[in-house]
C-alpha cells in the first residue's frame, strides 16, 4: 500500500470555530490520504467534523472557523495558507466539489448553461462556440437527456436528480484530479441515489479522477467506496479498507455503528436492534483521552489518560483504541 | 424545442404577471409615451418654445395653440413638449446616482460586514435623520441653481432607502448554496457579488428606482417652482407653475396643464412602480 505521492494527503488538520470566548474543535487532528484515482469514504454522524474537513481542502471554512494547524498537500502541494488567488486557482479546477442540496446549490436566476459555462470560464479562456460545445458535451457526459435544450432551462425546471446531474457536471467540468461529494444523494429519492452513484463511479473510471465521498450513510460506503475511514468528534477512530472494515470492524464505534443497522452481522430476524448508548458529545464537551470512551462498554480507567493513537491493529487496517482485542 | 424553457426565465415571469395588472400597463403606458415625447420633442412642438409673440398673450386653448399661451404670447402646449425630457431627465440622472451609490454601499455592506457595514448604515442613519428637501434648498442657496446640480444633489441624497434594500437581499443571500457552489469551482469575491448576489438583488431595485424617479421628478419640479430649480427661460413644468401662479384668474391653462403633467407622469411612475412591486411578491401565485 504505499505510494509514491498520494494525491491529496492531510496531516494532523486541526480545525477550530472561535466563538466569542470559547473555541469549538471540529476537526482534532486528522490524519487522511486518497491516492490518485482512489475512492475514499468518510463516514461519521452529523457534527463530526466530516464537511468541515471537505471545506479545509478547498480553504473554505467560514469565519469564525480557521485551519488551526496541521497540513493539506495535493499532489505535493502544501494548501493550508496559500493566498486567496492562488486557492481560487485550485477549486474548481483540480478540486470539485459536490454538496448535499442540489435544490439551492444552483442559482435559481441563471439558466443551467450559463452556470455550466461559468464554471469553465472561471478557469479557461473558451471561445463561446467552445464553451457552448463542452456544456452540451458535460451534460451529455452526466446523463442528461436532450442537452442542446437543458442549457436554457432554470434550475426551477429541472428535478432533484437533474439538478445534482448538473452539479456533477459543473464539479467535474475542469476535470479535477479530486472530487469533494459531501452527501451527493442524502436528499434524493433511492432510486435516483444509485443512478447517482453510479454516475460518480463512471466518471472517476473514464477521467481518473478520486473521490472522497463524505456520508453517514453506512451502506452506501459499502457499495461504492474502496477503503473507509470512520470519524467520531473530530478524530479518525478507524481505518480500512471497505471489505475489512465490514467484516471484522475493530473500533467500538464502528462495531456499534454496525450493528445498529437491520440485518447486521451477528443478528437475526426478530432481534432489538442495538443502539449505541449515549449522545455525540458537544464539541467543547468532548472527554478526555478516548472521545467515545463515555459511550463504549469496554472502557476502562485507562481509556481516560492518552487519546489512543491511530495505529495498524491488523494488516491494512488501523483503529484508534486500546481495547480492540477485548470483547464483551 | 430549443425554447421549450424559455418562458420560465425570472425576468419572463416578471413579465407575464405584469401584463395581468390593467394598473401597472396602463402605468407603462403612460411611461413609454413620456419617453416618446422626450425623445422627439423637437418635431413635437408646433411652436419655439422660447418664441415671445406679444400680439398672442395668454390666448385660451384653441386650434392655432391647442394648450393657449403664457403671459409672454409662448406656447404652452410646446413648453411643456420641451419640459418633457428635462423632467424626464432629472428623474433619471439622480435615480441612477442613487442607485449606483446605493448598489455599491449596500452590496459591499452586506457581503463583507463587519466595520464597513458599521460604516455604511450608521451614515444611512445619519443622512435619513436629514429632511432631504431642506439640505437641497440649503445646498442650492449656497451654490448656483442649475439642472446639473439638481440631479447630483436629489441623487446624493436619496440612495439610503436602496442601500438599506441592496444590503437586506445580499445578507439573505450571502450565505446561500448556490454562492458556496459558486465559490467551490473558484470564483473570487467580485465574481460572486457581480454575478451572484447582485442579479438575485436587482428586482426590487428596480421597483424602487421606478418609484424614485417619480420622487424625483416632484422634487425638481418643487424646486423649481420655488425659483431654485430649471432657471427661465429653459421651460420645466414646475417654473411654468410658478410663472402662472401671477396668473391664475387670466389664465387658468397655464397652471392647469403643467400641473396635470407632473400628475400624469408621478401617477405613470407610480402605477408601473406598484405594479412592478405585486409582480414581485412571492405571495401572489403565477399560473
Amino acid at each position: 500500500m504505499t505510494r509514491a505521492e498520494p494525491l491529496l494527503q492531510i496531516e494532523n488538520l486541526q480545525v477550530s470555530f472561535f466563538l466569542p470566548g470559547v473555541e469549538v474543535p471540529a476537526v482534532r487532528g486528522l490524519d487522511l490520504v486518497v491516492g490518485a484515482g482512489e475512492t475514499v469514504g468518510l463516514v461519521g454522524e452529523s457534527g463530526c467534523g466530516k464537511s468541515v474537513t471537505a471545506l479545509s481542502v478547498l480553504g473554505l471554512v467560514g469565519d469564525p472557523g480557521r485551519v488551526k494547524a496541521g497540513s493539506i498537500r495535493l499532489g505535493g502541494r502544501e494548501l493550508v495558507g496559500l493566498a486567496p488567488r492562488e486557492l481560487r486557482a485550485v477549486r474548481g479546477r483540480q478540486v470539485g466539489m459536490v454538496f448535499q442540496e442540489p435544490m439551492t446549490s444552483l442559482n435559481p436566476v441563471f439558466t443551467v448553461g450559463y452556470q455550466l459555462a461559468e464554471a469553465l470560464t472561471t478557469h479557461f479562456d473558451l471561445s463561446r462556440q467552445e464553451v457552448r460545445d463542452r456544456c452540451v458535451g458535460l451534460l451529455r457526459e452526466v446523463g442528461i437527456p436532450a442537452p442542446e435544450d437543458r442549457l436554457g432551462a432554470y434550475p426551477a425546471q429541472l428535478s432533484g436528480g437533474l439538478r445534482q446531474r448538473v452539479m456533477i457536471a459543473m464539479a467535474v467540468a475542469c476535470r479535477p484530479r479530486l472530487l469533494l461529494a459531501d452527501e451527493p444523494t442524502t436528499a434524493l429519492d433511492v432510486t435516483i441515489q444509485a443512478q447517482i452513484m453510479g454516475l460518480l463511479a463512471r466518471l472517476r473510471r473514464e477521467l481518473g479522477m478520486a473521490v472522497l465521498l463524505i456520508t453517514h450513510d453506512l451502506g452506501l460506503v459499502a457499495q461504492n467506496v474502496g477503503r473507509v475511514v470512520v470519524m467520531y468528534a473530530g478524530h479518525a477512530v478507524e481505518e480500512a479498507a471497505t471489505a475489512d472494515l465490514f467484516a471484522e470492524p475493530l473500533h467500538p464505534y464502528t462495531r456499534g455503528l454496525l450493528g445498529s443497522i437491520p440485518g447486521a452481522p451477528g443478528t437475526r430476524p426478530g432481534d432489538r436492534l442495538r443502539a449505541i448508548p449515549g449522545n455525540v458529545p458537544h464539541p467543547t464537551r468532548v472527554p478526555s483521552g478516548c472521545p467515545f470512551r463515555d459511550r463504549c462498554d469496554l472502557a476502562v480507567d485507562a481509556c481516560a489518560d492518552t487519546l489512543p493513537e491511530l495505529e495498524p491493529k491488523r494488516p491494512g487496517h488501523r483503529a484508534r483504541c486500546l481495547r480492540v482485542d477485548r470483547r464483551v | 424545442m430549443s425554447g421549450a424553457y424559455r418562458d420560465a426565465g425570472p425576468w419572463r415571469i416578471l413579465w407575464r404577471r405584469l401584463q395581468r395588472n390593467p394598473q401597472a400597463m396602463a402605468g407603462l403606458a403612460i411611461v413609454v409615451g413620456l419617453a416618446v415625447v422626450a425623445v422627439l420633442h423637437p418635431w413635437l412642438a408646433p411652436y419655439d418654445p422660447a418664441g415671445v409673440n406679444v400680439r398672442q398673450i395668454l390666448q385660451p386653448p384653441g386650434a392655432d395653440h391647442w394648450l393657449g399661451t403664457d403671459e409672454l404670447g409662448r406656447d404652452v402646449f410646446s413648453r411643456l413638449v420641451y419640459g418633457a425630457p428635462i423632467s424626464l431627465l432629472v428623474g433619471f440622472v439622480a435615480v441612477g446616482i442613487s442607485v449606483a451609490i446605493g448598489t455599491v454601499l449596500g452590496c459591499t455592506a452586506g457581503y463583507y460586514g463587519g466595520w464597513w457595514d458599521s460604516l455604511v448604515m450608521r451614515l444611512v442613519d445619519l443622512l435619513q435623520a436629514i429632511p432631504t428637501f431642506f439640505l437641497i434648498l440649503a445646498a442650492i442657496a449656497f451654490l448656483k441653481p442649475s439642472i446639473w446640480l439638481i440631479m447630483v444633489i436629489i441623487g446624493l441624497t436619496g440612495w439610503m432607502g436602496v442601500c438599506r434594500m441592496v444590503r437586506a437581499e445580499v445578507l439573505s443571500l450571502r450565505d446561500r448554496e448556490f454562492v458556496m457552489a459558486a465559490r467551490v469551482q473558484g470564483a473570487g469575491d467580485m465574481r460572486i457579488l457581480l454575478r451572484h448576489l447582485l442579479p438575485n438583488a436587482i428586482v426590487p431595485v428596480l421597483v424602487s428606482a421606478t418609484l424614485g424617479i417619480a420622487g424625483a421628478i416632484l422634487v425638481e419640479s418643487s424646486l423649481s417652482f420655488l425659483g431654485l430649480g430649471v432657471q427661465p427661460p429653459q421651460p420645466s413644468w414646475g417654473n411654468m407653475l410658478a410663472q402662472a401662479r401671477d396668473n391664475l384668474a387670466g389664465g387658468w391653462w397655464n397652471t392647469v396643464f403643467p400641473g396635470a403633467a407632473i400628475f400624469v407622469t408621478v401617477l405613470g411612475y407610480n402605477l408601473l412602480g406598484e405594479g412592478l412591486r405585486d409582480a414581485l411578491d412571492p405571495k401572489i401565485s403565477d399560473r
